[in-house]
């Protein structure tokens, strides 16, 4: 019989990030239809809090410790290998965020195990995990299983919802994990984010505004209008309270000398290159391309988008409704209505 | 100075259509080998980050390891060639997402462990976060854990080396956040995403200079032994979404824009 684990790391106030929750959600969904055993894997600082949240869906082993509050390759690769053998773990579950994604590809490899990251579904077939997961930049997606164990899955954001059960007295099992001086020849100095004001990536916001290249181009009287390209686009994020999106090509305008919005970076883009973010609206404007150049918004619930070509191959069958209009005019519009 | 290994595979253009197809070899693309191919753009942006870097430390030198068939590696390096300097080592065998990360790694630490003169103590194992094609981001961690390094970062954008040898790193995380470290110095392994720098032009001396070293590579490569097998999938499909699009034209701007309003609203 299966064994899986759920491993999280704890949040500085002993939560769970809801990525993790979402994560938990899927583990306890595979656990039920294997028939399988659930227990939880939880590291940080200080657990207590998140394993009494999580107390229902099983045992809850735990590795502490102030080496293992930071997000660190060694450290959380130590304490997710204990984890996996304390538990006895034959299918190994966690949310694919920056931290474990980082971490448990290596914790598979000195597991002996395998895995599968970025998996958007995973169910119990014929008696058999199976998962689902996107290739060649989410433009096919496949169902697979594997008979080799342990079998190390991360599942990706938005596909579950986050667990909520009531939360209980948890059984809990130290796992004594040695910090040794190799372990932490890396040392974490800060996070550096924008402001919440200044942020305009927002992974939790309903809205994604994709802006692609078309703003910085000649409009109608002949020159391009990029300072109020910029002020439309800021101002709508603000007032949406959405994040922001772009297409590559105009994310490198900025390496290439052009005239560009100055608040766009790597890290707004889309597509084959970029993220695939998940939001439950997605509104494109002046963003133009075939297939390839769609991928960034495949997981967009509700699609629209506004620019100058009814043909245009990023809208027509992608998108559920395009506006054949001037962005400039639309939005302009749209921000003195929302105020 | 460094002994910086970068691994890449090579990827279909991305403008190109994909259609999965099964073969005796299991999945792969549909006429895969006609597909025009090109440095995975992860690794790529690796490429240029190491072969920046050597240049500031000095002693320090590139390789570049890839896994693919000999014949596409040979096409793509026409133009990669020209891009940075590095020595090319070659295993031969499928360059495809469908491909276990993990038999990509027995396969590439095989090759790193053939490299004549690396000196694991000197050792930055470089390449991209995650590829185009399988998009695991997993491939990097296994072959550095058989390789023995255990200071390992992703999503790296910025890499900036110390006078003594200690390296800072800025990695994204969450919501649109860099986290920086510091690590003591090498061995590291670093899986770049877009980095700092753009992509540099053809210079055709480098390539000229590569590819002395280019052709005995892919000459000698060695078969990689990749178990296909590995992954039982059970389907491999296109998504068949296709949404009916209402074109809206014609239509006042205000009309336009308190429908979007209306719809932001719902």
């Amino acid at each position: 019989m299966e064994t899986i684990l759920f491993c999280a790391p704890v949040a500085a106030d002993g939560t769970l990030a809801k990525a993790s929750l979402e994560a938990l959600s899927a583990a306890k969904t595979l656990a039920e239809g294997l028939g399988a055993t659930l227990a939880v894997g939880l590291f940080g600082a200080d657990v207590a809090p998140a394993a009494a949240a999580v107390a229902a869906c099983g045992p809850v082993f735990a590795v502490t410790g102030e080496a293992f509050a930071v997000a660190r390759y060694a450290t959380d690769a130590a304490a997710l290998e204990a984890l996996a053998k304390a538990a006895s773990a034959t299918i190994i579950i966690a949310a694919d965020d920056s931290r474990v994604s980082r971490a448990l590809p290596g914790v598979a490899a000195r597991l002996n195990g395998r895995i599968d990251a970025h998996v958007v579904a995973i169910a119990a077939k014929d008696g058999k995990p199976l998962v689902t997961r996107g290739y060649y930049r989410q433009r096919m997606t496949a169902e697979l299983t594997r008979a080799a164990r342990p079998w190390c899955v991360t599942v990706s954001g938005g596909c579950y919802a986050a667990y909520d059960g009531a939360p209980g007295q948890a059984s809990l099992t130290d796992v004594s994990v040695p910090v040794t001086e190799a372990m932490t020849r890396t040392t974490i100095k800060a996070v550096v984010a924008p402001s919440a004001d200044e942020q305009t990536i927002r992974p939790d916001a309903k809205m994604l505004f994709v802006a692609g290249a078309g703003w910085t181009k000649k409009q109608g009287d002949g020159a391009a209008h990029v300072p109020e390209a910029g002020q439309l686009i800021l101002g709508f994020l603000g007032k949406a309270k959405a994040s922001l999106g772009s297409s590559k090509s105009l994310v490198d305008m900025g390496g290439e000398g052009e005239s560009v919005l100055p608040f766009l970076t790597h890290l707004h883009q889309v597509g084959q290159t970029g993220a695939t973010p998940r939001h439950q609206k997605g509104l494109a404007t002046c963003c133009h391309g075939e297939e390839p150049h769609v991928v960034g918004w495949r997981f967009i619930t509700e699609r629209r988008a506004v620019n100058l070509d009814a043909a245009c191959g990023w809208a027509q069958g992608k998108a559920d409704v395009l506006y054949v209009a001037d962005a400039f005019e639309v939005m302009r519009r749209v921000n003195e209505l929302l105020g | 100075m460094f002994h910086i290994v970068v691994c890449g595979g090579i990827v279909p253009d991305p403008l190109q259509t994909l259609e999965p197809v099964k073969g005796p070899a299991g999945w792969g693309l549909k006429n895969e080998l006609m597909l025009p191919s090109i440095l995975d753009p992860w690794a790529s942006h690796a490429l240029y980050e190491a072969a920046h870097l050597a240049k500031a430390v000095p002693g320090s030198k590139v390789w570049l390891v890839s896994l693919g068939p000999k014949a596409k590696l040979q096409q793509v390096m026409m133009t990669v060639a020209q891009k940075a300097p590095f020595e090319l080592v070659v295993a031969d065998g499928p360059a495809g997402g469908f491909v276990d990360s993990f038999e990509v790694a027995e396969a590439l630490f095989a090759a790193i462990s053939g490299i004549a003169g690396l000196d694991a103590s000197k050792l930055l194992l470089f390449g991209g976060w995650q590829s185009a094609s399988r998009g695991s981001g997993s491939t990097l961690q296994i072959l550095g854990e058989k390789l023995g390094i255990t200071d390992q970062f992703q999503g790296v954008d910025k890499l900036t080396v110390g006078a003594d040898g200690s390296l800072e790193v800025m990695e994204r995380i969450e919501g649109g956040a860099y986290q920086i470290s510091t690590c003591t110095g090498a061995p590291a392994a670093l899986g770049w995403a877009t980095g700092e720098l753009p992509e540099p032009p053809n210079n055709p001396q480098v390539g000229m200079a590569n590819m002395r070293l280019v052709m005995p590579a892919l000459q000698k490569a060695k078969p990689a032994a990749v178990n296909a097998a590995a992954i039982d999938y059970q389907s491999v499909t296109l998504p068949a979404q296709k949404r009916e699009t209402r074109v809206v034209k014609d239509t006042p701007v205000d009309v336009i824009a308190q429908e979007i309003i209306d719809w932001l609203a719902s």
